[in-house]
């Protein structure tokens, strides 16, 4: 799924969804996370940027990828 | 450069900038960023301790107009002879209560030359709380359900149907939601001795507060629609802070609204969000909303588009405002002399 395509995020992990006015604050790694998917990568080709440049393994990748999905699906700020 | 606008002179009631604020000074500051220092402006008063009549920054000169129930002949009259002192361009009426008198008189006024741009008292009517769910059921919009209350004995019945909480709401302003009884009866009263029957109990919806403040040409469509999520509500309901949204169900919303109406000048939705992604209507306010000067910082001035138009101008509908513009509202102690105070209230005028 991706990220509703009017969301103005900042650098610093702020998101702002215009429809509702809903705004939220997340932290660096979601700062980096929503700029990647904002950027029109891929889910995988952001899941191997991470596993690239942290050290974490894939099952656990994955689980928190889930996690963050979930995040933002409950937030209204995927695409349906 | 002069231009037609130059020495406009624009009367604005709604001057009460208090915690529960008449959109008057809104609406004034509104009109300055367009039209310049150049513009008069000329508020009008009920109430001497109107905050706008102090301010002189914004406000050239106050007159005190009769209350809505001195009728029109008083109203008349008086502005009869405002406009003999200032020779008015244009009226722009902010309050509910006296928008009926405004309206009967526009005929008048504009005889005098005095421009208006109003509503219908057919389309005052129809947006009226004691008549919206009829509306509402009509042209299939969401309303809450309503009960019409008389005597204290009838919220009895409104509450065996709505359950608690549900809204008691007083025919031109305030609401309150009430959980028990006995704070239904309080409510009850309380706006019955102010504002008198029917007061209304209104189904109780869950969800976001949106407000929509729109400008209607009277032939169907609107000319500007800027949407504000509340961020921040009072105890009076009032949004004290707020944001411009942008959603295409919103601006469809006021569409279907001006097209089932052919509304003509400011408007104001009040709108409940609910998470099934309803938009129910809880009120349509007949004039612009206090909080009418984020449409110009959003993009849209409304207020100056209806002093256009009013005036003659045809008036491209707007296409496009800033989501994201947030408005804070403050309080601040102006500092008058009491020779002012006297002065509008002994001679009507300052």
């Amino acid at each position: 799924m991706k990220l509703k395509s009017n969301i103005a995020t900042s650098e610093n992990g702020f998101i702002f969804n215009p429809a509702t006015g809903d705004s939220f604050s997340g932290n660096g790694m979601a700062a980096q996370l929503l700029a990647a998917m904002k950027s029109g990568k891929t889910n995988a080709e952001i899941k191997q940027d991470i596993l690239n440049r942290y050290d974490v393994s894939e099952n656990q990748l994955d689980r928190d990828w889930d996690d963050w999905m979930l995040q933002l699906k409950e937030a209204n700020l995927l695409e349906i | 450069m002069a231009n037609k606008y130059t020495n406009l002179c624009i009367a604005v009631t709604g001057l009460n900038a208090n915690d529960n604020p008449g959109p008057g000074m809104a609406v004034i500051r509104s009109l300055k960023e367009c039209f310049g220092d150049d513009l008069r402006i000329i508020g009008l008063s009920y109430e001497s301790l109107e905050p706008g009549i102090y301010l002189k920054e914004l406000v050239n000169k106050t007159y005190q107009i009769p209350y809505p129930t001195e009728g029109t002949a008083a109203l008349i009259e008086r502005l009869t002879y405002i406009n003999q002192q200032e020779n008015l361009d244009l009226v722009i009426p902010n309050f509910d209560s006296e928008l009926f008198n405004f309206i009967k008189i526009a005929p008048q006024l504009k005889q005098m030359g005095i421009a208006s741009y109003l509503p219908t008292q057919q389309q005052l009517a129809l947006r009226d709380k004691v008549h919206l769910k009829d509306f509402g059921t009509r042209h299939s919009f969401y309303v809450p359900a309503d009960h019409k209350l008389y005597t204290a004995d009838d919220l009895q019945k409104a509450a065996t149907e709505f359950s608690f909480p549900m809204v008691i709401k007083g025919k031109f302003y305030e609401a309150y939601i009430v959980y028990t009884m006995d704070q239904a009866l309080k409510a009850f009263h309380q706006l019955n001795a102010t504002w008198g029957t029917p007061v209304i109990a209104q189904q109780y919806i869950k969800g976001n507060e949106i407000n929509i403040a729109a400008l209607g040409d009277g032939q169907g469509n609107n000319i500007s629609i800027v949407a504000m999520r509340k961020l921040y509500i009072t105890d009076k309901g009032k949004a004290w802070a707020g944001v411009t949204i942008k959603d295409d169900n919103l601006t469809q919303l006021a569409n279907n609204f001006a097209l089932a109406t052919n509304w003509k000048g400011g408007y104001e939705m009040e709108i409940m969000s609910t998470a099934e992604g309803h938009l129910y209507i809880l009120e349509i306010n007949p004039r612009f909303p206090a909080w009418v000067y984020l449409t110009a910082a959003a993009g849209q001035n409304q207020p100056a588009a209806l002093a256009k138009m009013a005036l003659g101008e045809a008036f491209e509908p707007y296409t496009d405002y800033q989501a994201g513009k947030l408005f804070i509202r403050y309080s601040w102690d102006h500092i008058a002399d009491i020779a002012d105070f006297q002065q509008i209230s002994a001679f009507g005028e300052l």
